[in-house]
């Protein structure tokens, strides 16, 4: 496709938009790490206003600059005047690799083996996750490390190896029927089952059908399930987000629905933006807008329907109470404003004592393939993160996105502080709490 | 990028190392701008010196081929201040930000240029004590510009503005000397108060690199209200009201319709979008007197027909009112791509004449504007909202501009109360201060930087 300069053909008044005061600055953590002003979200907008200008041609050093952006949003959060940057950011990565100037061959490689294979074919991602689940499960992967055969691999795969998450299977289809309806059923609602989330928290997606049902949801889970896009999205693959962006517009019924629920706050995101990706398409946009409006976080669509208090366990004895932290997805956070629901989500579970914790707005440094992308920087952030968990020496860490998930779980899993510390998504304790009600 | 300035960068490179001296065009290109609408001019190089030593260094290696300087903190002057001039060489001090002593014994503060504001107010609160000055921006500016621009901020009415609270300051001259003005004595006469001259300078004087700030101890306790109003005139007289009432609080911001409903879409923090007009009234102090001035502010509002005053439930709530306000001027961005920032200020009997002034003369042009401020210490920011590509309209908005200066100046005013000439205010500098006052800072420029080396182009033409 003969697309012109992406930047260029943005709309002038959303580069406009941004008048340059400087907000923004103190909740970037690229620029707290630089004090550098083109690693801010202002100079990082003065360069795609420079492009789209003319003045300034899209090189190596603005590849870096869009690469070395989290998309975190928290400048989002923070802009007075309403900028909205990740339409910004994503065109921006867009025009990278629109001109093909960032890495060479392996990169591209890596890219379409994942964005174009991988990520658009559920059933080669889900078989792709078995063969590794076998790897992990059946010890090979044990003995390939203690064999130190993994040294004769390239020194990339080697650090890509060490990093693999454990997969755990069952994935959801095994966990979730097509169609689960509770007594009394209120509202019908699909799940989204998700790309990570499947392979890695099968069993968060299980919890979230499990409290939807609990608060009398019908739950539509869709087995085999579309990337939602947002890798794509924003990773400058335009094009192939809007394609699953239509695959996954066909795939659910969505007149028949009340609300689409996503328990991962990066696709979540997303997935509220269809009808401004395919905004140029005719045949889609009426169905994206329709689509849009019923996309709905699980804690934002549970407080909103008037979520059930769970009843205290049924043991007779009281629950020891249990020490919370809450770490906000940035997505959720500043990408989708859902700032109190989680929280008003923990706060329900009968033994929850929250503790507040600092910085819980900032980045953990996952921020979709960061941590592959920039593993420098992604591991000062995790670092940062670690010291003020351990600090608040909450006995659980609830996150709701499966990326940030995993970061914590890496993390905390190697810091002694923090070894013997459960990470989870809410809806995990939510689940729990129901169950117990009827536990004796 | 000229033979002379790569010369310089090479110099500057040896002097700093590769990694603080930038001169790429995708690092020039971020500097070219400050918190200032509209104006843009890349720099020839940027540098990131840590100490002072390094930025005399950098300025006698600048010097040598009369190349100007204009210093930078974080960039959100809202007068063009810190906007480079063609060729210049930005020297950044965003990385000299220590803290270098608390004094809790003499109440003060010495920190680095490049210590943020907010940073300032926090490490002194750590101690009990207190940094009044709280520029719009404090999150982010930092102390060395708010020096350079005497920058004001919301507790200007009670507390004076930053000159108030600097006790002593280190300053590297055109010449690349280093000079130390002022002491930790709250008294002090000897000789010139050279220390003031720099105080709200521009970077045109000397590059300030330290700083020594006077702390008050934390007031105990703080009463933030919110009263909203069907008509301007009555907030107005209202705030005239207080005065009279010789109650003198620590903040009382207006906020007119067009601004509260930008800065209530940003910040949601429940302001009453329907009124014609708001005042965020704070006072602050002893505990009984706090209960006692709100009480009767409150009374006052209600006596002017304030349509509900609405008392912070917390410490908590009123931060969100006070950052809300905060905003005001960001948020107007919301309305058109173009926000023009005014910040004239009159004697305090003025205001209300000089409000629907504004009024009338942006209904005459026919442009949108945005009113807020500080109406306890007389300090506007008429904001009119434009489209820097529609040619007519920003004729219409310097027509504007004029006669508000002209008016501002004719009732005793001043073309900026905390904002600095930099380059927005310049062409009405003269207006102001007279030819022989004008003259008069020609002179003590020239005298302190003969060869026009620092910030050159502000505040006046030399």
């Amino acid at each position: 496709m003969s697309e012109s300069n992406l930047l260029k053909s943005l709309d002038y008044s959303v580069l406009q938009q941004c008048m340059h005061c400087g907000m923004c600055l103190p909740t970037c953590p690229t620029y707290d790490a630089t004090k550098f002003e083109r690693s801010s979200p202002r100079g990082r907008i003065r360069l795609m206003r420079e492009v789209a200008d003319g003045r300034l041609d899209v090189g190596p050093a603005f590849a870096d600059e869009m690469s070395y952006c989290l998309g975190c949003l928290a400048c989002q959060t923070a802009c007075p005047a309403g900028v909205d940057y990740a339409t910004l950011f994503e065109a921006a990565r867009g025009e990278v690799e629109r001109r093909g100037v960032a890495g060479g061959l392996r990169r591209r490689l890596v890219r379409w083996a994942t964005m174009s294979v991988l990520f658009r074919r559920p059933r080669l991602l889900r078989a792709l996750g078995r063969l590794l689940w076998l790897y992990q499960r059946l010890g090979v992967q044990t003995a390939i490390r203690r064999l130190a055969v993994v040294r004769l691999l390239p020194r990339g795969l080697q650090r890509l190896e060490s990093m693999t998450p454990v997969v755990r299977a069952p994935f959801s289809h095994q966990r979730i029927a097509p169609r689960e309806t509770p007594p009394a059923a209120k509202h019908r609602v699909a799940l989204v089952t998700g790309c990570v989330q499947d392979l890695l928290y099968a069993a968060v997606n299980r919890a979230t059908a499990d409290v939807l049902l609990a608060n009398g949801c019908e739950v539509v889970t869709p087995p085999w399930q579309y990337c939602c896009g947002s890798l794509h999205a924003h990773n400058g693959e335009l094009e192939l987000a809007r394609d699953l962006a239509r695959r996954n517009l066909d795939l659910y019924p969505v007149d028949e629905l009340d609300a689409i629920v996503s328990n991962a706050g990066g696709c979540g995101s997303h997935l509220k933006k269809y009808a401004h990706l395919l905004h140029n398409d005719a045949a889609y946009r009426d169905r994206a807008e329709a689509w849009d409006a019923k996309v709905h976080d699980i804690h934002e669509w549970l407080v909103k329907i008037g979520v059930r208090a769970p009843r205290p366990s049924a043991r007779g004895l009281p629950d020891q109470p249990l020490t919370v932290a809450y770490d906000a997805s940035c997505h959720l956070l500043h990408g989708q404003k859902v700032a109190r629901q989680p929280l008003d989500i923990l706060r329900l579970v009968p033994n929850v004592v929250l503790v507040p914790l600092p910085e819980a707005d900032w980045c953990c440094g996952a921020a979709g393939v960061y941590t592959l992308t920039q593993p420098e920087q992604s591991a000062k952030l995790l670092a940062r993160k670690l010291d003020y968990l351990a600090g608040v020496g909450a006995a659980v860490v609830a996150t709701g996105n499966p990326g940030c998930l995993l970061q914590l779980e890496t993390g905390m899993r190697r810091d002694p502080r923090l070894a013997h510390v459960r990470v989870c998504h809410p809806v995990e304790l939510l689940a729990e709490a129901y169950a117990a009600e009827s536990r004796k | 990028m000229t033979p002379d300035a790569a010369q310089l960068a090479e110099k500057l490179r040896a002097l700093l190392g590769e990694g603080r001296v930038l001169t790429a065009a995708e690092d020039v290109a971020v500097y070219a701008y400050d918190g200032t609408p509209v104006l843009r001019q890349n720099p020839a190089c940027v540098v990131f010196p840590t100490t002072t030593e390094e930025v005399a260094a950098c300025v006698r290696a600048a010097g040598r081929g009369r190349t100007p300087i204009v210093t930078r903190g974080s960039g959100t002057g809202l007068s063009g201040g810190s906007v480079p001039v063609e060729g210049c060489l930005v020297v950044c001090l965003a990385r000299m930000d220590r803290v270098l002593e608390v004094d809790p014994r003499n109440l003060t503060i010495a920190v680095e240029a490049g210590v943020v504001t907010a940073t300032v107010e926090e490490t002194a609160a750590r101690h009990g004590l207190f940094y009044p000055p709280d520029p719009g921006s404090r999150r982010i500016s930092t102390i060395g510009g708010n020096v350079a621009e005497n920058s004001g901020g919301l507790r200007g009415l009670k507390y004076g503005v930053t000159r108030d609270y600097v006790m002593g300051l280190e300053a590297v001259l055109a010449s690349g000397e280093v000079v130390w003005l002022g002491n930790k004595c709250v008294k002090d006469v000897a000789g010139y108060n050279l220390r003031d001259l720099f105080i709200g300078s521009e970077g045109t004087l000397g590059i300030v690199t330290r700083v020594l700030l006077k702390l008050l101890p934390l007031p105990a306790a703080r009463q933030t209200m919110l009263a909203s109003f069907t008509s301007i005139e009555a907030a107005g007289e209202t705030v005239s009201d207080i005065i009279a009432a010789k109650i003198i609080p620590c903040t009382l911001e207006f906020l007119d319709q067009q601004t509260l409903r930008c800065v209530e879409a940003f910040a949601q923090v429940g302001l009453p979008t329907e009124a014609a007009a708001i005042l965020i009234m704070e006072t602050d102090g002893h505990p009984q007197v706090v209960a006692e001035e709100s009480a009767a502010m409150a009374k006052i509002a209600a006596a002017r027909g304030a349509i509900e005053v609405r008392t912070a439930t917390d410490a908590a709530d009123a931060e969100r009112l006070l950052t809300a306000r905060r905003s005001a001027f960001s948020a107007l961005a919301r309305v058109r791509p173009t926000t023009i920032l005014e910040d004239v200020t009159v004697p305090r009997s003025e205001l209300a004449g000089m409000v629907s002034f504004i009024a009338a003369t942006a209904a005459k042009h026919r442009l949108a504007i945005g009113t807020f401020g500080h109406m306890g210490d007389g300090n506007l920011h008429p904001t009119f909202l434009a489209d820097e590509r529609d040619h007519d309209e920003m004729h219409r908005v310097e027509l504007a501009l004029g006669e508000i200066v002209d008016r501002t100046l004719a009732v005793g005013g001043t073309i900026t109360g905390e904002h600095g000439v930099g380059l927005a205010k310049k062409p009405y500098l003269r207006q102001q201060l007279g030819d022989s006052s004008y003259q008069l800072l020609r002179l003590v420029k020239r005298a302190l930087d003969p060869e026009g080396l620092l910030n050159p182009g502000k505040i006046f033409d030399e």
